[in-house]
């Protein structure tokens, strides 16, 4: 349980390590609320009326970006878009320039994604707005890590000395990092499994177990992640082929059924059908993948509506 | 800091039952009627209320549900920090019903106000009553009154009202806080 009177220790969302668990129960909380507001006829509240927010893609997005505008929505915010590809990023403008010609337009907050890791944290500093992170890079995506979390206390109540298996391409994924950091401080136990090549090599660091057999990690936990091939950050081969990485890390129906327990599967979508899960088991009973988009909405809106609420 | 006793013992439980007896003459059975305690002090009196109409009349099916306001208010970005919101429990339709607001105490108006807000995201009502245990005059920010008063009191901004409640603070009383 959050304290009353507790708010964020943060005025940003850069990454869950900015967070202390008190935050992140208050977040739990919250969201709790908005997604019973989110099942009224009438799905909206007045809070952010005279907030202005704007959603800036420097990366392709739908779940995200989708989910980040109707929070915004449902929270009465003013909301405007921006991708990378269709601007004058494409004529050379810098970052900073880019989002100040934005903040002059008088924006409060500003929702951001980009390929390099460490994005938000460097706008954060020059810029006056409030900044949440929508992913940067391989390095954090925190609200996709919370609505994991509230994904799984939702399911079994709580997230402490839940077993979570991490599957697939660590290296390169930025909901891996967030979620076991998350995880972590939630108290649950985390565990990574991939092939050699896409784990990381300080990955023990974090604190998390290694599983390279696919089997094994499936027997360990409670609930299994599993994560895409992020084909798009991999500038050499890390494995022989798909195929086999399919044959070796997919997820199928076969493998499910041979476990003694039944276990919950997760996703962070996009999927790729047939390849790290096959459509049977995703679209399974024991899937939450639609039910971590639904989360999605309320855990949004419960940041936003956390940071935009401290006196500006 | 001086403490008035404003309402306590016999004279707290006389005049939860007189204001029931007056909800009575308005709302007969209450076939057509439902109550919103306010979110978080309101419903204590909200569910006390509900239960003294239900042994008056044993008959009626009284329907009693929580209202939370804070998404509604009016001081979001004004204060520190957010409020942290408390649950919402309607269970029932309150399109073309005749609602009865129910809160502690009434000051600037402001919680009310927000509350009619919040309403109206669960339908229309046909019409719309406000119970107070306790009025403070002469202090209202915006032009609303209740239509059912447990009692009265005339303070200036620096008092503070507390109403505790039997179930939460071992009893019912409402005191008047004073700073010296």
């Amino acid at each position: 349980m959050a304290e009353p009177g507790h708010n964020l220790s943060t005025k940003h969302l850069l990454g869950i390590k900015d967070l202390n668990e008190k935050d992140i129960q208050l977040i739990f909380e919250t969201a709790d609320t908005f997604k019973d507001v989110l099942n009224r006829p009438i799905k909206k509240v007045p809070s952010l009326r005279d907030v202005t927010i704007a959603n800036i893609f420097f990366e392709n997005s739908t779940r995200t970006r989708l989910s980040f505008e109707l929070a915004e929505k449902r929270l009465s915010a003013d909301v405007v878009n921006f991708a990378a590809s269709s601007s004058s990023v494409s004529k050379g403008e810098t970052l900073i320039d880019t989002v100040n010609n934005i903040l002059a337009m008088k924006v409060d907050m500003v929702v951001m994604r980009h390929p390099y890791p460490g994005a938000g944290v460097f706008l954060s500093k020059k810029v006056n707005a409030q900044i949440v992170n929508a992913g940067d890079g391989a390095h954090e995506h925190p609200t996709q890590a919370l609505l994991d979390a509230f994904s799984i206390r939702e399911k079994y109540g709580d997230v402490a000395g839940k077993k979570v298996a991490i599957i697939g391409d660590i290296l390169h994924s930025r909901v891996a990092l967030s979620n076991i950091l998350c995880l972590h401080k939630l108290g649950a136990e985390v565990m990574v499994c991939g092939p050699t090549t896409l784990i990381p090599k300080y990955i023990h660091t974090l604190g998390v177990k290694v599983e390279y057999d696919l089997i094994k990690a499936l027997q360990w936990c409670d609930v299994a992640n599993m994560l895409r091939i992020q084909l798009e950050r991999q500038d050499i081969k890390y494995f022989p082929s798909l195929r086999e990485y399919s044959m070796l890390y997919g997820l199928n129906k076969q493998i499910l059924n041979s476990l003694d327990k039944e276990i919950t599967i997760m996703h962070p979508g996009p999927i790729n059908r047939g390849v790290e899960i096959t459509s049977d088991v995703a679209d399974s009973k024991q899937s939450i993948i639609l039910d971590q988009v639904e989360n999605g909405v309320a855990i949004r809106m419960a940041v936003l509506y956390l940071l935009a609420g401290q006196k500006p | 800091m001086q403490n008035l006793t404003l309402l306590d013992g016999q004279k707290f439980q006389i005049t939860i039952k007189r204001l029931c007896h007056q909800l009575i003459e308005n709302h007969n059975d209450f076939s057509e009627s439902v109550i919103l305690g306010i979110q978080p002090r309101g419903i204590c009196l909200a569910d006390r209320i509900a239960a003294e109409l239900q042994s008056i009349l044993p008959d009626a099916k009284i329907l009693n549900g929580n209202l939370d306001i804070t998404f509604f208010r009016d001081d979001f970005r004004r204060r520190e920090g957010p409020l942290v919101p408390n649950s919402t429990k309607i269970d029932f339709i309150i399109e073309g019903k005749k609602v009865i607001l129910v809160d502690d105490v009434l000051w600037t108006g402001r919680t009310i106000r927000s509350a009619m807000d919040a309403m109206l995201a669960f339908g229309r009502p046909e019409k719309v009553e406000l119970l107070v245990l306790v009025d403070r005059r002469y202090s209202r920010h915006l032009p609303i009154e209740p239509d059912y008063i447990g009692i009265q009191v005339d303070s200036i901004n620096s008092q503070k009202v507390i109403v505790s409640w039997k179930e939460t603070d071992q009893e019912d009383k409402v005191i008047l806080l004073s700073e010296k």
